[in-house]
């Protein structure tokens, strides 16, 4: 049993983070420039309904160390419950601003609670009072209590607002009491604001109002020792409008004071708040004397204060960044620039270490190095990012590439200079593959710990690798593939590299790759080392155990490892029971032909897509797979808050629309899609046959054969389509699709050139975003419109990504349909190459990368499924249907044989 | 009896899954319609909350075996019984009524089983959200509004006060803007019929590793939000595992000033959707948790059984509930 716990009163509240208010913490800066009485920026945009510019203004605020906003939309010419409720609503979804709690402000109450009935978190209410009487106090006041909201008391009450101390303290107790007493409101959970009024007016009698504030609020905390202090800071200077040094200089000794004596937040335009002990001294001891009220006889304070103020040029204080680091030293700007992925300098920077240094390498090798092992280190403790580090690199790259004219100018002096010590790895994604997003990360960030990359690109013959790896004399050989054929390739480049006797160790990585296929496939063919690696962070620790004296122990237990994998998975493969092939097929999904009448789609034949509108395909976009390619894994909206990964998912999104902006308005890329129908009838249990025009096409399944629970049919997608020998007077239809994103080269050589990796990757990633986007869009208007068979439906981005809708569209070479040779056929009806604008590699991947095809079924009852193992029996009738040699075929089908 | 002397003297416990419960009898849509909807023109099977008009015995009969298992509170077939979520059946004027006759069901069975034990009206999250925009371009709008939300929670409070609950149940929230909905409308309706209010528990899920709620606040964020109730307990259920529940229920007996309960999920499901972790293996976490003097109330959510109830009960049946903190009353 741990000890009993012990709880404080503080005033405690919250945003997507709590923020609890403690004695030790000082003074909370309650920011003031989301308010439209008081920022002139903010009620313009807000009338202009520039709601994107408005949440700049916030996070603006936040970021300057506002840890609550307050939100004021009172303006004559604002409708204040609507402007209240959409501005919180959008706060809401960025989270870098709604971490911090919000402070409703209004002084109509329908406004108030028209903010809390948008927050989540809790809220303080400013303000209520009894201005109106007691009764309409308590009820206010108990609404307020319902949404659990902290409230601001200001002291007003029937007769007017209290501006002595005597009146101050007396209003305040009272409505503590009835807070307290009547309502239930926690002590902790008032906040009274004893009202700030202007100093240095000219007018005598309001001379003393910063001492009754001063006074008031010592003796307030004395008396209701839970309660919070606050105020409005910004009346108190109102008469030297205008003048801003002079009224930061006033707000800053304001707080000096009322601070000492208990006041623990106001509001305070948080960006700009002078330190006490930086004012200049005559203007701080003349401030002091007019909010102290002394030495102001006959206004001799004020009039000083005046005088002084009009000799006090506005200096237009200019905001800027922090720019702190551009005084360290060269190394350090150098880091600083590397760390936090700032390009503005490098070039500048990296001349100034140029001059500094003997030779151009020692820059390289000597601070650039350092810095990307900080980089290297931070992302190893999981305190930087992917797309962080990326950046990083960006950075290095310039850096290097100002250097290198250098270098090859002391290359030409001294040929023997550059013998250097770097360890090479040579990276390709194998033959018949086209994606290489993640070999590219991987290249990044293997190149930002100090090797030296040999990148093959996409689509490399086994033999162009190996020679590549002799020629280059590289230390180790990364492998990539995304589609299933790769692993085969895989296998087959370990294979040649045994029999050229190479030596140095084989990385697997990719999609489709697993520990447990390279233990049982890949590991096999070649005894220098083969390991798998699971994403581009692991890359680094992988290749430095390869490349140091740890070396043969690594192997050597990597090697044991794999073995044991193997042994388990050999003894595992008996446990499954499989069905005989027939009946595997008897077991076929039931359905009522008899009463079912087949929607005829729109038109029969093709129908082709050019150049579609990109913006309305940005609004298909599903984000979880484009941050899991930066290695980000979560869902989306929520990786945008995680605590951990949240504030650079956030960057990283932003990054993407930002560019998704450039690429949609400036048509970086065109969508190319083509549907057909055609009509369609089961003739034997797993095979379509398809009328095209004159022609018929038969279509060949797999089916699932292992045995299923009682009751649980063996699927083959075949069993979606009527079969023939069923009559009746409509004909059922089958359609298939492929889309591709196209013009991305010359985007993606421009970035190269610029050495701008994280905008090439995120380029990458984004056009596979658009590939996946016009699927799913050409499948819902198909299902809507072209096929017609679900024309009222509405669903939201989620549910299609929940896959909620009727009808499926599986692509060969997935799991319902694992044959990849099915594509032909598929291309065939579409039109093929021409037609499509999609290249079918020998591996039969698509290029351009970004593709995506599939089949149309409109069966209510079809649904997605995986085929699984299949057995001998299966095998050898397919291959019969295939017409296609044994050998191809299980080549082809290897990933499902058992 | 008043709960809050039983808390004091030891850990009560929380009934498991009613769904998987459910699934077990293998119902047909004609079970889900009976004689009453047999002609309702939409799909009902699935309707779990309808069986408690349409077949209150299958209900009654699944209380009973929790409460023969060693639960101390039941909790009543209503998770969905709201009219925002009855809207997929187009059911949504019998919100009132469901809540009324699944609170009667529980009163059943536990008249039947002639145990003290104490019925709690169960609140679910909607499926719908105010803190989230279901449309990704235009991240102001909100499918439903706070009025709505509070007008269909209101309406079920009163059904489920009317149908006889001891206690009322806020859980599975991912959305803390709905919970004050609900709680919201619980203050509002206590007022309106100026009765004492029924003593309110909470239980908010925590989605994913992150520890944040699906609507983004931190495990103390939220507590912070939902703290005005002035609940009964505070805890968390479903979505996770007991073993990815741990660190999160941790911090929540650190800084809940009342009562504290858990009830996970029979942890996660595995590649066929199914939760397969054992009764006993449940058991031992929540004896661990017991044992470090985490938790006041435990039980099971989505997958767990009579079974896992029984040795969750067996297993914290002699271990001391957690101790109330002190409440100080100066900084």
């Amino acid at each position: 049993m741990s000890d009993q716990i012990h709880i404080k009163p503080y005033l405690r509240l919250s945003g997507l983070e709590p923020l609890i208010i403690r004695p030790e913490t000082n003074f909370i800066n309650i920011g003031e420039r989301t308010n439209v009485t008081g920022s002139k920026k903010f009620a313009r945009l807000i009338r202009e309904n520039k709601f994107e510019e408005a949440l700049a203004v916030a996070r603006q605020q936040v970021e300057s160390g506002a840890q609550v906003i307050d939100i004021n939309m009172d303006d004559a010419l604002l409708d204040g419950v609507p402007a209240m409720t959409n501005f919180i609503n959008l706060i809401q979804s960025e989270p870098d601003i709604a971490k911090v709690p919000i402070m409703v402000d209004s002084s109509k109450f329908e406004i108030i609670e028209a903010g809390l009935k948008c927050v989540q978190g809790k809220c303080i209410v400013n303000s209520i009072s009894m201005k109106e009487g007691e009764a309409k106090f308590i009820e206010q006041a108990t609404i307020c209590q319902s949404y659990g909201a902290a409230v601001v008391v200001m002291a007003f009450d029937e007769v007017g607002q209290a501006d002595t101390e005597d009146r101050k303290v007396e209003i305040c107790h009272r409505a503590y009491k009835i807070l307290t007493e009547q309502v239930g409101i926690e002590p902790q959970d008032i906040i009274f604001d004893p009202n700030i009024f202007a100093v240095a007016t000219g007018l005598e009698e309001h001379n003393n109002y910063g001492v009754d504030f001063i006074n008031a609020t010592r003796r307030i905390k004395e008396l209701m020792p839970l309660t919070s202090i606050s105020g409005g800071v910004s009346n108190l200077s109102f008469s030297f409008r205008g003048n801003e040094p002079v009224r930061e200089a006033m707000h800053s000794v304001f707080l000096y004071h009322t601070i000492k004596v208990g006041m623990n937040m106001g509001i305070v335009n948080a960006g700009q708040m002078v330190v006490y002990d930086e004012i200049e001294p005559q203007l701080r001891e003349l401030c002091e004397d007019v909010i102290l009220n002394r030495n102001n006889e006959n206004n001799e304070a004020t009039e000083k204060l005046i005088s002084f103020a009009e000799t006090v040029k506005a200096k237009g204080k200019v905001e800027v960044k922090n720019e702190a680091w551009r005084t360290a030293s060269v190394e350090e700007r150098l880091k600083h620039a590397l760390v936090n992925g700032i390009t503005d300098y490098i070039d500048h920077d990296t001349e100034e270490a140029r001059q500094k240094y003997p030779r151009p390498l020692e820059v390289i090798e000597g601070p650039l190095m350092d810095g990307m092992g900080v980089v290297g280190d931070l992302f190893g403790a999981g305190k930087m990012f992917l797309p962080q580090v990326v950046k990083s690199a960006r950075v290095m790259k310039k850096s290097v590439a100002w250097l290198t004219p250098f270098i090859e100018e002391e290359k030409k002096n001294n040929p023997n200079a550059l013998n250097g010590n770097v360890k090479k790895i040579l990276l390709a994604t194998v033959k018949g593959d086209v994606h290489d997003i993640g070999k590219n990360i991987v290249g990044v960030v293997l190149g930002c710990n100090g090797y030296d990359i040999v990148d093959m690109g996409v689509m490399v013959p086994t033999d162009k690798i190996l020679d590549t790896a002799e020629k280059e004399k590289a230390d180790i050989i990364g492998l990539s593939g995304l589609i299933t054929p790769s692993l085969d390739e895989m296998v087959n480049v370990a294979h040649e590299m045994k029999r050229r006797g190479m030596q140095q160790p084989l990385l697997i990585g990719g999609a489709t790759t697993s520990r447990m296929h390279t233990a049982v496939k890949i590991a096999p063919q070649y005894d220098n080392g083969v390991v798998h690696v699971l994403d581009a962070s692991r890359s680094v620790t992988v290749a430095g155990s390869l490349l140091s004296e740890q070396k043969s122990n690594f192997l050597d237990k990597t090697k044991q490892e794999y073995i044991k994998l193997k042994t388990d998975f050999e003894n595992k493969k008996v446990v499954k029971d499989y069905l005989a092939f027939s009946d595997a097929q008897a077991n076929c999904v039931k359905i009522d032909w008899d009463n079912f009448t087949p929607t005829t789609p729109q038109f029969i034949g093709r129908k082709v897509f050019e150049d579609y509108d990109l913006a309305e395909l940005r609004s298909y976009i599903d984000w979880k797979p484009f941050f899991i390619s930066w290695e980000l894994h979560g869902s989306f909206p929520d990786i945008l808050t995680d605590k951990k990964v949240g504030e650079e998912a956030t960057k990283l999104y932003k990054d993407a629309n930002d560019l998704l902006d450039k690429i949609v308005n400036e048509k970086w890329l065109s969508a190319q899609g083509v549907i057909g129908f055609w009509e369609a009838k089961k003739t034997a249990p797993d095979t379509v046959e398809v009328k095209n025009g004159e022609n018929n096409v038969n279509l060949q399944f797999l089916r699932q054969q292992i045995k299923k629970a009682p009751g649980q049919p063996n699927l083959s997608l075949a069993d979606f389509i009527r079969p023939a020998e069923i009559d009746h007077p409509t004909p059922d239809h089958i359609g298939s699709f492929s889309v591709t994103i196209k013009g991305i080269e010359t985007h993606i050589k421009r970035f190269e050139k610029e050495l701008d990796d994280y905008n090439k990757i995120m380029l990458q990633a984004l056009a596979d975003r658009f590939a996946e986007a016009f699927a799913e869009c050409l499948h819902g208007r198909t299902r809507k419109e072209f096929w017609g068979y679900v024309k009222n439906e509405t669903l939201s981005n989620d549910q299609l990504i929940k896959e909620e809708y009727v009808g499926i569209r599986p692509a060969p070479g997935y799991p319902a349909c694992p044959d990849h040779t099915e594509k032909y056929k598929l291309f065939d009806l579409l039109g093929g190459e021409e037609v499509t604008g999609i290249h079918l590699t020998e591996s039969l991947a698509m290029y351009p990368a970004s593709s995506v095809c599939g089949w149309y079924f409109s069966h209510p009852q079809s649904q997605y499924f995986g085929v699984g193992k299949i057995q001998q029996d299966q095998f050898t009738d397919y291959v019969t249907r295939k017409e296609m040699p044994t050998e191809d075929m299980q080549r082809w089908l290897r990933p499902i044989l058992e | 009896m008043d709960i809050r002397q039983e808390l004091e003297k030891r850990i009560l416990i929380i009934d498991g899954a009613m769904g998987t419960m459910i699934q077990r009898y293998k119902l047909t849509e004609e079970d889900y319609r009976g004689e009453r909807f047999k002609d309702w023109h939409l799909d009902l099977k699935g309707n779990n909350d309808l069986l408690c008009i349409t077949r209150p015995e299958i209900i009654t009969e699944i209380h009973k075996q929790y409460l023969d298992a060693g639960a101390d509170i039941i909790e009543t077939n209503t998770f969905s019984s709201t009219f925002i979520a009855m809207a997929d059946y187009e059911m949504q004027s019998l919100a009132y009524e469901l809540n009324v006759e699944a609170a009667k069901c529980a009163r059943e069975a536990v008249r039947q089983s002639g145990k003290t034990a104490w019925v709690a009206g169960a609140i679910g999250p909607l499926n719908k959200t105010l803190s989230l925009s279901p449309d990704v371009n235009n991240p102001g709008f909100r499918a439903v509004t706070f009025d709505e939300v509070v007008d269909a929670y209101y309406e079920q409070v009163k059904g489920l006060v009317d149908g006889g609950v001891d206690i009322l149940l806020v859980e599975t929230i991912f959305d803390t803007l709905n919970a004050k909905g609900a709680i919201f409308a619980i203050k509002k309706f206590f007022r309106d019929t100026n009765t004492p209010s029924l003593p309110v528990m909470i239980s908010g899920t925590i989605t994913d590793a992150s520890g944040r709620t699906l609507s983004g606040q931190t495990l103390e964020a939220f507590y912070t939000s939902v703290a005005h109730a002035k609940p009964l307990s505070i805890g968390l259920n479903c979505a996770l595992g007991a073993k990815e529940m741990r660190p999160h229920i941790t911090e929540l007996s650190q800084i809940a000033s009342c009562y504290t309960s858990a009830y996970p999920n029979a942890g996660l499901p595995n590649a066929m959707g199914e939760y397969d972790e054992d009764p006993a293996d449940t058991g031992h976490f929540l004896e661990e948790w017991a044992k470090e003097g985490y938790v006041n109330i435990v039980g099971g959510c989505c997958g767990t059984t009579p079974d896992h109830i029984r040795h969750i009960a067996e297993h914290v049946k002699t271990i001391q509930p957690r101790k109330l903190p002190v409440l100080e009353t100066s900084l």
